[in-house]
């Protein structure tokens, strides 16, 4: 560790190319934090949406018009507008209005964090468009299969766990897959609401430092091998999951 | 692949996104209602909005431009080139769109000067680069996605009649995939369009920048919060919501299977 450490020091020195992050132990920790708080918000907001979109997808095929207009009016409204005003909506909007808490100093401290609200945004934002992918998914399904299902005895629950849940899994994989990834690319919005993720950090280090282009790069650097290590886990996965003789 | 049927009315929409907005409105008697500031902002606002469509259509005329060049270099015959098209389009569509607005505000300088002629560079038209970079890695995307969906037999019967490969992809491929490229591309812009408002973290004075403005004019008052953001919401979904819907009926009338 010393002599990476002394090795960038000497490229300041000679070059002018200053990466702090890799002798500076204060900037070292605080751009990890940043990148396990990008990795955190993903993973949490990932599979919040999982869930929301299921969840939105079952209520669709629900027997009630209310409901299914109410999901429908959600997905509309949530893929409409811009996630970074959701986000000021939320954080500031409605985190003003819910009550607080009192703290041991009598101030008043919102129930909710900036990185709880910009889990829950992000979680809607992409729920909104995994239910509509769930749902064609679900619709992909043909009838005759279920039909097929139901002349073997299955029952209506267990034809569809069994039978149309998988398939239709494998049937929106792709298009899942791509939301999910443009999801963590979203996540750099939860900045706007002083979430310390990684362009957050990269950015105080480079107020600091004034080593702009540096930080940029590597910024640039780091959300490709984030981006680019988990789609290609999708990928694999997606491949792995592949339905034969459906698709070419 | 049926399509998701689209019949909830915009209205009842916008009736909730206001109702959402308003709705602690109607609590203890205040100096002005919240319904009567946002009408009192308004003019201001909508000109804020106004200036977000223009870097949107900006953006996307620059990046669509762009992005048509670098398309046809990703179906080029060169390897080179080909690979050379494809790293740029990858990177530009992996980064996050923040992230490139950010280096295309720090690193791109406040003005140049081509042949001793100074052209400044203000905020606005560096965002509209920093948007115009990831439009064109997609329609260049978009685009190489619509030629391989052309049937590789066009191709064959352009060779039979003697076209050469220039001749094949202007005359005969090119013009197919307009129609198969107008729904993502549509798609695209809607996409762009929402994410103007990210100018306002680097400093571009947008409708959301101007929100903050308002609400520091009113006396920063917390109730305010959410009718002014409200707004912002409500006046991006009228605008993209119909865009949206037209996407989705140009997809199911092409996709006739």
């Amino acid at each position: 560790m010393n002599a990476v450490a002394d090795w960038f020091r000497t490229l300041y020195e000679t070059t002018g190319i200053n990466l702090t992050i890799f002798y500076d132990a204060y900037d070292f920790q605080r751009y990890a934090a940043g990148i396990g708080m990008t990795l955190f918000l993903s993973v949490a907001s990932i599979v919040a949406s999982v869930v929301i979109g299921a969840a939105g997808a079952a209520a669709q095929g629900s027997g009630s018009a209310l409901v299914r207009q109410s999901v429908q009016a959600f997905v509309v409204v949530f893929r409409n507008t811009p996630p970074l005003v959701q986000i000021f909506f939320f954080y500031f909007g409605v985190g003003a209005v819910i009550p607080g808490i009192e703290t041991s100093y009598g101030t008043r401290e919102p129930l909710l964090g900036n990185v709880a609200w910009a889990v829950i945004s992000l979680s809607l934002f992409a729920g909104a468009f995994n239910v509509e992918i769930f749902r064609s998914g679900i619709e992909a399904v043909p009838r005759t299969t279920l039909e097929a299902a139901e002349a073997l005895g299955y029952t209506r629950l267990g034809a569809y766990r069994h039978i149309v849940l998988p398939l239709a899994v494998r049937v929106c994989l792709p298009a899942l897959n791509n939301n999910l990834i443009n999801l963590l690319k979203t996540t750099t919005l939860a900045y706007a609401i002083a979430v310390p993720e990684t362009l957050y950090a990269a950015k105080q280090i480079w107020s600091e430092s004034q080593n702009v282009l540096e930080m940029m790069l590597l910024l640039l650097a780091t959300y490709m091998v984030l981006v680019g290590v988990f789609a290609g886990l999708m990928h694999q996965w997606e491949r792995q999951m592949r339905i034969p003789g459906y698709h070419r | 692949m049926p399509r998701l049927s689209r019949s909830v009315p915009p209205v009842l929409c916008a009736i909730l996104i206001v109702y959402a907005g308003s709705a602690h409105a109607l609590g203890p008697p205040t100096p002005a209602s919240a319904l009567e500031i946002v009408i009192k902002w308004a003019p201001l606002l909508l000109g804020g909005f106004a200036f977000n469509i223009l870097i949107s259509l900006l953006a996307m005329a620059l990046g669509t431009l762009a992005g048509f060049g670098l398309g046809l270099l990703l179906i080029s015959e060169q390897v080179l080139a080909r690979r050379a098209a494809w790293s740029v389009m990858q990177f530009f569509r992996n980064a996050p769109w923040l992230v490139l607005l950010f280096f295309a505000m720090f690193l791109i300088p406040f003005r140049i000067t081509v042949m001793g002629v100074t052209i400044p560079l203000p905020d606005w038209v560096k965002a509209v680069i920093g948007f115009a970079l990831p439009v064109m890695a997609n329609v260049a995307e978009i685009l190489r996605g619509a030629v391989a969906s052309i049937p590789s037999t066009q191709w064959e019967a352009a060779e039979s009649l003697a076209l050469s490969r220039r001749q094949t992809v202007w005359l005969v491929i090119l013009p197919q995939c307009f129609k198969r490229m107008l729904p993502s591309w549509m798609n695209l812009y809607a996409l762009i369009t929402m994410a103007t408002v990210q100018a306002s973290i680097v400093g571009v004075s947008e409708m959301l920048t101007i929100t903050a403005q308002v609400h520091a004019a009113e006396g920063g008052r917390t109730d305010l919060f959410a009718p002014l953001y409200g707004f912002a919401l409500l006046c991006f979904f009228l605008y993209c919501y119909p865009i949206d819907y037209m996407t989705a009926r140009l997809e199911r009338r092409f996709n006739v299977r």
